[in-house]
């Protein structure tokens, strides 16, 4: 329980700092996003908690502002995979035989190969090929990082979801509903799918954690979010460039994905052992 | 088994190949666009002239049929940012991998044991061990490595920041590396061998086994790790094979030539052939390494042979 309750509260003072970012900007006067050559490399002061970076922008403002770039893609990635893995679990249980093993040969498919290296050769792809908006643009970047990630996603909340579901579909209950005439929309809607979310929860919790861990990763080799919008992966890009000349650039955005992450993943951990 | 395993790696790798090209006709610039864009006297019917000789012209399932059955009678073709044989960049690429991913496993193996082992026995250090399985488990991979190469390249300049060596094993290249892959895969052994020893430690014949007399580093690591190592082994089994994949960010931190590294390069230079040989390749051991895996659990466990 003190796990849920610490995992939770990491995560609420990371959404209300992303959600303060412009105020903060407004009371520290600057623009994230404008470069300011004359104050490249400043070290920590009041005008700038966390100094400035190559390009004299604020670290702390990119920081901010990053954190709602990675925020946004990590819980829409894990959503996305959320609908899709539990619709895909709960029809694969459901239906059974040739839709269920063509669902979970899909899965094991895609678990067999290695993740990375094909997150990369799709993140790669030029969308603007099949008429999507091109590479390099803030949102056309987190759409396909979305899209990308959920692509992936989806397996883990699939198996739980269908292990659930095969699970309840058994239950006397179901049986009884079957035998009083519900229709099969109705026991999936009121008898299956509650009985889903616990197991549910916890996939997405983890699927957030792994989503904002993939998203830093792709902005990082660059491939991600493309600057100047700043995520925190692409300005550790920045920082290992840096690390001779400003070795502090990098501690920040490192602390910020670590922290989102464990946040998450003690949020799951809570979940599970209610 | 091994054979019907080998046969659904061979299809898996076909149906990948298949898809992989597809994505690939998706990728910025096919290699007469870029030759365009580095001789402006190329004019357009010459470049329609380059595309009929190297058939890019062709039906889209036409040209993969060509690749594949090339790739099926061993002509890897040429890597065009390298400007080599594909075939013969691979082989030390692929080296240098299994060097790292090999070694890391192994520490982390270990180390991740070790830790489970000492939250398991000492339960005062076990909120202790949390806390780095679930920090270790949250931290980025690259970040720990720009992290190392702060600290001991730059700061201490004890270890070079990247790069490999030109001759032999080049071990201080590899200490940043391996420590930085090795630390990443740790938290996760180290929260299931906790979790296993604590549970093979509950059972009543550990009780026996006390109770007979046996001292409690003996009742640990002779009576408790030999039954938990099995859960562990199969967490070792289901990252055996990620590693390979997962060895890219790091060689890519430290710009260490291999699989991942090359991979990247590969898909970032818009060198199509080899970027697809890489991953299939990349995608070939990470299979045979989860198989290997199996079967080395098989061997330990002989409940799972009758199956």
């Amino acid at each position: 329980m003190k796990r849920l309750a610490f995992g939770l509260a990491l995560l609420a003072v990371l959404a209300i700092a992303a959600l303060a970012a412009p105020f903060v900007a407004a009371a520290l006067g600057h623009d994230p996003f404008a470069p300011d050559l004359f104050a490249r490399f400043e070290p920590p002061s009041a005008t700038h908690p966390l100094g400035t970076d190559d390009l004299g922008r604020d670290i702390l403002l990119r920081l901010l502002y990053g954190a709602r770039v990675s925020l946004a893609v990590g819980l829409a990635a894990a959503l996305a995979a959320t609908v899709i893995g539990t619709a895909a679990g709960l029809f694969a249980a459901w239906r059974g035989g040739v839709a269920d093993a063509l669902v979970m040969r899909l899965a094991d498919f895609m678990l067999a190969l290695p993740a990375l290296p094909l997150l990369v050769l799709l993140a790669a792809a030029d969308p603007s090929r099949i008429g999507l908006p091109a590479r390099g643009e803030a949102a056309g970047d987190v759409l396909r990082i979305v899209v990308i990630l959920a692509l992936f996603g989806w397996i883990g909340v699939a198996r739980l979801a269908r292990a659930a579901a095969l699970a309840t579909l058994s239950r006397d209950h179901v049986r009884a509903a079957r035998a009083l005439g519900a229709t099969e929309a109705r026991i999936l809607r009121r008898h299956v799918l509650p009985a889903l979310l616990p197991p549910v929860a916890v996939a997405t919790a983890l699927s957030v954690a792994g989503a904002i861990l993939a998203e830093s990763t792709l902005s990082f080799l660059g491939l991600g979010i493309s600057p100047p919008a700043p995520s925190w992966g692409n300005m550790l890009a920045n920082a290992q460039e840096l690390v001779f000349s400003a070795p502090w650039a990098a501690v920040w955005p490192g602390l910020a994905i670590m922290t989102t992450v464990a946040g998450c993943s003690l949020v799951a951990d809570g979940l599970r052992r209610r | 088994m091994i054979i019907r395993r080998l046969l659904q790696i061979a299809l898996t790798l076909a149906i990948l190949s298949f898809c992989a090209f597809a994505l690939i006709a998706l990728m910025p610039g096919d290699p007469i666009e870029v030759a365009i864009a580095g001789d402006p006297r190329l004019t357009a019917e010459d470049a329609a002239h380059l595309r009929a000789l190297h058939g890019l012209d062709r039906p889209f399932t036409e040209r993969y049929l060509a690749w594949a059955s090339g790739l099926l009678r061993g002509e890897f073709g040429y890597s065009r940012l390298f400007a080599q044989p594909v075939a013969s960049l691979l082989r030390p690429a692929l080296l240098s991998t299994l060097a790292l991913a090999g070694s890391a496993l192994a520490i982390a193996l270990v180390a991740g044991v070790a830790l489970g082992a000492l939250a398991a026995s000492r339960p005062r250090a076990a909120p202790l061990v949390d806390a780095i399985a679930v920090l270790g488990q949250a931290m980025p991979t690259f970040w720990l490595g720009i992290l190392l190469i702060i600290a001991f390249a730059v700061t201490l300049g004890w270890l070079p920041a990247g790069g490999s060596a030109d001759h032999g094993l080049g071990l201080t290249y590899l200490i940043l590396p391996v420590t930085t892959l090795a630390i990443a895969n740790l938290a996760a052994y180290a929260r299931h061998s906790a979790a296993s020893l604590e549970a093979t430690l509950a059972e009543p014949w550990i009780r026996t086994a006390r109770a007979r007399g046996a001292t409690e580093r003996g009742v640990l690591w002779r009576h408790a790790f030999p039954n938990a190592a099995l859960p562990i082994l199969q967490i070792a089994a289901l990252d055996a094979g990620a590693l390979a994949g997962g060895a890219l960010v790091t060689e890519t931190v430290f710009a260490r030539p291999g699989m991942g590294k090359l991979l990247y390069d590969a898909v970032m230079g818009n060198d199509t052939n080899l970027a697809l040989i890489a991953l299939l390749l990349v995608a070939l051991v990470t299979m045979l390494a989860t198989l290997g895996a199996d079967l080395a659990q098989r061997a330990l466990d002989p409940r799972l042979r009758e199956r």
